[in-house]
């Protein structure tokens, strides 16, 4: 118990507690400190991501093993792991060396397309979402619709109103407004919220009152 | 219209129309393309890992410059690795505790200043009717209180309390939607890259006329 639990948590509070301080005394050997810290946490997080590779191997090669439905797509997932790492470390990561050529035109083509596939999916949602059900679900529609022909070419010529009045604005100047003032308003009380749950998860956790991140078990 | 002959933009539009074939129903072209990029993004992780994470920030000063005391958190790391041996786990404990408690002690005073001192700062604006940049602070502030209202759980939404709360959810729909829209175009703007890609780079159209 000792062991397992309460020297782990007795770290927690010492490390909250020594960088909680830390941040409000500007003396060189605090600054040291936090310096010394941050080259710490980058070794700590280069040995520990060896645990998402030895992860990823792991699951894969299981499903192999075991031949598990679709098996096939792990044996992709580790060639294509395996091949690019080797044509990285053999040959570099120059421009139009093998690995630049896999990062361009597969990654950066299958990521790419694969967020694009986000607009049409996005699009039926709001579809479904939006119906105008209430007067606060239509504003929420307006907006979007508003901030959308605000972002294209097309808000602009389609104000006809700005060419009749020119003091009006165009979408453009409609979606701008939108974004920098009710938009910053409702943004700007949601990050006093995050900000303040931050602090006292924060603490909670300091305090050992949050224990869920050591997972479960002795 | 010149079809391009480099292998690599075909694979580059073969993964492309992969990827697309998903609007239609899951398949096997999807499926292979979804596993080709975890297996390419670990490849890339290892290689960057490597070049630019464990020779720069570990080798070089522990074994070049002598800084041995960095031994110390490549234990905590290695530690970390033992979550996959359930007998050892617990060992993970001392790294994740090392670093969760840090993180929460820096969080405190940061989130503080960068998250609710200066929101706070930023919405104390020059409040005035006489012209439109001073209404749009009234609005700003109002906005911000009406909506910090409506998070406060701990009395209920009813009367003047509740009327207050609704125009915060006004706004809050209102950002919603804004934040809805402009993800959308960020979206379609990927998109039209890939088309972009197929159109100029594979089937060499020169759409700049």
């Amino acid at each position: 118990m000792l062991w397992k639990k309460q020297i782990p948590l007795a770290i927690t509070f010492i490390m909250g507690l020594l960088l909680g301080i830390q941040y409000f005394v500007p003396h060189r050997i605090s600054e040291n400190f936090f310096q010394g810290y941050l080259d710490w946490a980058i070794v700590i997080g280069i040995f520990a991501a060896i645990l998402s590779y030895i992860s990823f191997y792991r699951v894969h090669g299981m499903r192999i093993k075991k031949k598990a439905p679709a098996w096939q797509y792990s044996v992709v997932a580790i060639v294509m792991s395996v091949t690019m790492a080797l044509f990285g470390f053999i040959q570099g990561r120059e421009e139009g060396m093998v690995f630049m050529n896999m990062y361009s035109y597969i990654l950066v083509a299958i990521e790419g397309t694969m967020f694009s596939l986000l607009a049409f999916y996005i699009s039926s949602a709001a579809y479904r979402a939006f119906r105008a059900r209430s007067t606060q679900a239509t504003a929420l529609l307006l907006a979007a619709i508003i901030v959308m022909l605000g972002r294209v070419p097309l808000g602009e010529s389609i104000s006809f109103w700005h060419n009749i009045w020119p003091s009006l604005p165009t979408f453009t100047g409609i979606a701008n407004w939108i974004l920098n003032v009710p938009n910053m308003a409702a943004k700007r009380g949601m990050q006093l919220g995050i900000g303040l749950g931050i602090m006292m998860l924060s603490l909670k956790i300091i305090l050992g009152i949050e224990r869920s991140y050591m997972g479960s078990g002795d | 219209m010149h079809i391009s002959m480099n292998p690599w933009v075909w694979i580059g539009v073969f993964f492309t129309f992969s990827v697309l074939s998903f609007l239609y129903k899951d398949n096997p072209f999807y499926k292979l393309a979804e596993h080709v990029t975890v297996g390419v993004s670990i490849g890339y992780g290892l290689v960057i890992w490597w070049t630019n994470s464990v020779i720069p920030r570990f080798y070089i000063p522990v074994f070049e410059q002598g800084q041995w005391i960095l031994i110390i958190p490549a234990i905590l790391g290695l530690m970390m690795v033992l979550r996959i041996v359930p007998k050892y786990s617990w060992l993970s404990r001392y790294a994740i505790c090392f670093s969760v408690g840090a993180g929460s002690g820096m969080a405190i005073p940061r989130s503080m200043q960068a998250q609710v001192l200066r929101q706070l700062e930023a919405t104390m604006l020059n409040l005035s009717f006489t012209s439109g940049a001073g209404i749009n602070n009234i609005i700003i502030f109002f906005g911000v209180l009406t909506v910090l209202v409506y998070f406060f759980f701990s009395k209920e939404h009813k009367g003047v309390f509740g009327g207050v709360a609704k125009v915060g959810i006004w706004f809050l729909m209102i950002g919603f939607g804004a934040t809805f829209g402009y993800t959308v175009m960020a979206r379609l703007s990927l998109f039209i890259g890939r088309v972009l890609f197929v159109l100029q780079d594979f089937l060499g159209i020169n759409l700049a006329g």
